[in-house]
C-alpha cells in the first residue's frame, strides 16, 4: 500500500499564526478600551471568530484535511448558530 | 531512495482515528455551545448586572492566560510537525513546554479564583446571595461553571499529553504512527478554542 502523502506544516507557519492570534487578542482588548458601546461586544466576538477560524484551519490542520471533515465541522457550527438563533427568537418574542 | 514501511498492526488507520477524535470534539463543542447559549440569554436579559459583575474580573490575568494557551497550542502543533520529521528530541521538548504552559495556566487560575474567594465570591456565598442582584449571581455562577469546566479540560488535556509524551519517548508513537499525538493536539486546540470565546465574554465587559 502506498503511503498517503501527509502534509508537514513548517514550524515557521505555526509561528506566524501564533503572532496573528496574539495581535488579534490585543486588538480585541483595544476595541473594548475605546468603548464603542453596543458595537464593542460585536467587535470582540468578530475577533474571537477570526481567531477560532485560524486555530481550526491551521493548528487543527483542517486546511490539509479531506473536504468531508471540513464540511462536518462547518455543519456543527451551523447547527450551533441555528439553535442559538431559534432560542433568541423564543426569548425575544415571548 | 524508496523503502518499504512495515506496518506492525494492519488495523492502524490514521484517517479513521482522526475522524473519531473529531466526532468526540463535536460533542465537546456542543456541550460548551449550550453553556454559551445560556450565557447569551442571561446577558441579554441582564445587561447592566453583567457589566457590573464583569468589572470584578481581572482583564490582565485573563489576557495573560489567553497568550499562554495560544503559545501552548503552537508548541503542540509544532510537535506534530517535529514527529513527522522524525525529530524525537524536539517533539519531546515541545510537549514538555506545552505541559509546563498548561501548568502555568492552572496556577494563574488558582490565584484568580483565590482573589474571588477572598472577596467573598463563590457559588452560594453569603456575599453573593445577600448583596448582589439576580443578574450578578447568574454572571458569577456561569463564570465559575464555565471557567471551572474549562480548567477541568486543561487537567484532562495535560493527562492526555503526558500519556502521548511517554508513548513518543518509548517509540510506540512515531512518524509512521503519529495518531495519538495528533489527537492529543486536536484536544488541546479544542481547549484553546473554547478559551478564545470565554476570554472576551467574561473578561472583556466594559
Amino acid at each position: 500500500m502506498e503511503k498517503e502523502k501527509h502534509h508537514i506544516v513548517p514550524y515557521k507557519a505555526y509561528f506566524y499564526i501564533l503572532a496573528a492570534l496574539i495581535v488579534l487578542t490585543f486588538l480585541s482588548i483595544g476595541i473594548i478600551k475605546i468603548n464603542l458601546g453596543a458595537y464593542s461586544v460585536l467587535g470582540a466576538m468578530i475577533f474571537a471568530t477570526v481567531k477560532s477560524a485560524l486555530v481550526l484551519t491551521w493548528f487543527m490542520h483542517l486546511k490539509f484535511d479531506k473536504p468531508f471533515l471540513r464540511i462536518m465541522v462547518g455543519a456543527v457550527f451551523v447547527l450551533f448558530f441555528v439553535v442559538t438563533f431559534i432560542t433568541f427568537l423564543d426569548y425575544y418574542y415571548r | 531512495m524508496e523503502h518499504v514501511t512495515q506496518h506492525p498492526d494492519p488495523h492502524y488507520d490514521q484517517e479513521a482515528s482522526k475522524l473519531g477524535m473529531w466526532l468526540f470534539i463535536f460533542t465537546e463543542l456542543l456541550l460548551f455551545g449550550g453553556l454559551f447559549i445560556v450565557y447569551a440569554i442571561y446577558r441579554f436579559m441582564n445587561p447592566e448586572a453583567f457589566k457590573l459583575a464583569g468589572h470584578e474580573l481581572n482583564m490582565t490575568i485573563g489576557a495573560l492566560n489567553t497568550i499562554i494557551l495560544l503559545v501552548s497550542s503552537m508548541t503542540i502543533a509544532m510537535s506534530t510537525s517535529a514527529i513527522q520529521k522524525k525529530n524525537k528530541g524536539l517533539t519531546v521538548l515541545l510537549l514538555e513546554i506545552t505541559i509546563m504552559l498548561a501548568l502555568i495556566f492552572l496556577i494563574n487560575k488558582y490565584f484568580e479564583w483565590g482573589v474571588k474567594f477572598e472577596h467573598g465570591i463563590w457559588p452560594g456565598s453569603e456575599h453573593l446571595i445577600n448583596d448582589m442582584s439576580q443578574g450578578e449571581i447568574l454572571f458569577f455562577g456561569l463564570y465559575f461553571v464555565m471557567t471551572g469546566l474549562h480548567a477541568l479540560h486543561i487537567v484532562i488535556g495535560m493527562i492526555i499529553i503526558i500519556f502521548a509524551l511517554r508513548r513518543v519517548q518509548n517509540g510506540t508513537v512515531n512518524a509512521d504512527r503519529p495518531s495519538l499525538l495528533e489527537n492529543a493536539g486536536l484536544y488541546w486546540h479544542l481547549v484553546d478554542l473554547i478559551w478564545i470565546f470565554l476570554f472576551p465574554l467574561f473578561y472583556l465587559i466594559h
